[in-house]
């Protein structure tokens, strides 16, 4: 199973700080078993998020948000309430952060932080999406994943080496940076950018190994 | 002053400022440097000593440094986030200042995978923007990157790397003032051939009064042979070497190809110097220091400027 954990409610507020309305959607696979992205998560949300003055346009759960394609068959029903909302907030592992965000032309929040995966990388099959960082940064780079896919994990990228789209390492490897990049410019919110993101705390990760179980 | 730095004084002074580059060896000889200094002492005003370049094992970039300063140069230790988390960064970068070395310049690095040790677990703990904001939150703040605080600060003049050709192109300004903001005092760019793409970017950083808040060193480096120019061309990423360039050096005999590649090196230098907004030069001949004393003096910037350094 992927373990998630919920973001601090003063980090997603912070995250929608210039949102006033905001579609959720939580995931009915792992994030469920992890209390994290359940039914009961997607409603405790809606409530604590309109507590603090928020709309919310209506909410999803999708079966595996893992799924890419089931996501997008999933949100085509509720088109309407997607795009009156100002952004997404997704309430599960950071594949399913990133699967949103390749169906949705709109910002999408990470609502939780992917602690482990167990081994497995969801439904979305074609590869690597998420590191289990432990502290999801894809609020800052439009949903793609500068962890598993920057070569050199930078959270202020890109580095001098990306070239026609492609990462410095080899012509076979889009560079993730620019990918973000023409997603932010796509959205218009390339602002997001132009902020610098601090260093990382790599102790939750599970590349710190045994150490993040403490 | 922010530092002791003889760069700072000549930048601040107003003057055109040139730097150079020193590649240390893959070797414990210290004779390699005493002999590079050579060519660099007196022609220019601070020497990046490079770390561990294109990711390939070579002596310390700050022990090559002190050699350098033995020499009578005035060093920028270059660092990049490639091998060190930031605890080596920080014991570095008090070591640095510690031994009376001025200038730092703060990178990503060239990925490991290009070097030669392609199996070594990078570390990228920080990027080159998270190193520029550590380092100047301990000079200016005495703070380590935890929040602790120490006594004496490390006094650096803190540089960062531009690369005016890498894509995407309009972001490029936008991760300049990055740098600039995290706390960049200046920057030195990519090798420039292209210098109309150049002043366009320039432009850009103009329109922004990025040149007002830092100061910009352009990249140049004479081409030895028409195969490096195309290597360069084709093979080095986010390079930018026009047709023509490599077309000047075909238009002369293979032996009087260095000449050219010189001369070519101080047309770009002197086109550069019309460009508003351009503080001085970076010159990287690299593992051909030889012709820096030419090319300075060709670019008619000998002597060089004289400041106080306490
Ligand atoms: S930033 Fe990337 S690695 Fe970290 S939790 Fe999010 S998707 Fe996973
Ligand atoms: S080229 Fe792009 S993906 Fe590759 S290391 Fe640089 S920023 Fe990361």
């Amino acid at each position: 199973m992927l373990t998630t954990e919920q973001k601090p409610l003063e980090q997603l507020l912070e995250y929608l700080d210039r949102e006033k309305s905001v579609f959720l959607i939580g995931c009915r696979g792992c994030a469920e078993g992890c209390h994290t992205g359940g039914e009961q998560e997607v409603l405790d949300m809606k409530q604590r998020l309109e507590e603090a003055g928020k709309t919310i346009t209506g909410t999803s759960l999708i079966d595996f948000m893992c799924n890419e394609s089931l996501v997008r068959m999933t949100l085509q029903a509720h088109e309407d309430a997607i795009l009156s909302a100002e952004s997404l907030l997704a309430l599960c592992c950071g594949i399913g952060v990133q699967a949103t965000s390749s169906v949705v032309d709109k910002i999408v929040h990470p609502g939780c932080n992917t602690v482990s995966m167990g081994g497995r990388h969801g439904e979305w099959r074609e590869g690597e999406r998420c590191m289990e960082c432990g502290d999801c940064v894809l609020e800052f780079t439009g949903g793609i994943c500068p962890i598993a896919r920057c070569s050199k994990m930078l959270l202020n990228g890109p580095c001098g080496g990306s070239s026609d789209g492609k990462c410095e390492v080899s012509p076979d490897v889009p560079c993730a940076w620019q990918l973000i990049i023409e997603r932010l410019t796509k959205l218009g919110r390339l602002d997001k950018l132009e902020r610098i993101v601090a260093p990382k705390d790599w102790s939750v990760s599970l590349m710190s190994g045994a150490a993040s179980k403490r | 002053m922010k530092s002791n730095s003889k760069l700072e004084k000549i930048l601040e002074g107003g003057h055109f400022a040139i730097t150079g580059e020193l590649g240390p060896p893959a070797s414990a000889n210290p004779e390699v440097i005493r002999k590079k200094a050579k060519y660099l002492r007196g022609n220019v005003d601070a020497v990046n000593v490079t770390d561990g370049q294109t990711a390939v094992a070579r002596m310390a970039s700050w022990a090559a440094c002190l050699l350098g300063k033995e020499e009578g140069l005035e060093p920028t230790v270059q660092m990049t986030c490639r091998d060190r988390n930031r605890i080596a960064l920080q014991m570095d970068v008090l070591g640095i200042a510690a031994l009376g070395i001025n200038n730092l310049l703060c990178l990503t690095g060239d990925h490991q995978v290009f070097g030669n040790h392609p199996t070594a677990k990078g570390v990228y703990d920080l990027d080159s923007i998270q190193l520029i904001k550590m380092v100047k939150d301990m000079r200016d703040e005495k703070k380590f990157q935890c929040g602790d605080d120490m006594d004496v600060e490390p006094r650096l003049f803190i540089g960062a790397a531009a690369n005016p050709f890498a894509d995407p192109f309009e972001f490029r300004v936008v991760r300049l003032a990055n740098k600039v903001a995290a706390g960049a005092d200046f920057i030195q760019t990519q090798i420039i051939y292209n210098v109309e793409k150049f002043a366009q970017w320039m432009e850009a950083v103009r329109d922004r009064g990025l040149d007002r808040k830092v100061k910009i060193l352009a990249g140049v480096a004479p081409i030895k042979s028409v195969g490096a120019a195309r290597y360069m061309q084709t093979k080095v990423p986010g390079m930018d070497v026009p047709e023509a360039v490599i077309e000047r050096l075909k238009g002369v005999p293979k032996e009087d190809v260095p000449k050219e590649g010189i001369r070519q090196c101080v047309d770009i230098i002197n086109q550069i110097r019309e460009i508003k907004g351009v503080a001085g030069i970076h010159l990287m001949a690299i593992e051909w220091e030889e012709v820096v004393p030419e090319i300075v003096e060709q670019a008619g910037l000998l002597p060089r400027p004289q400041v106080y350094q306490a």
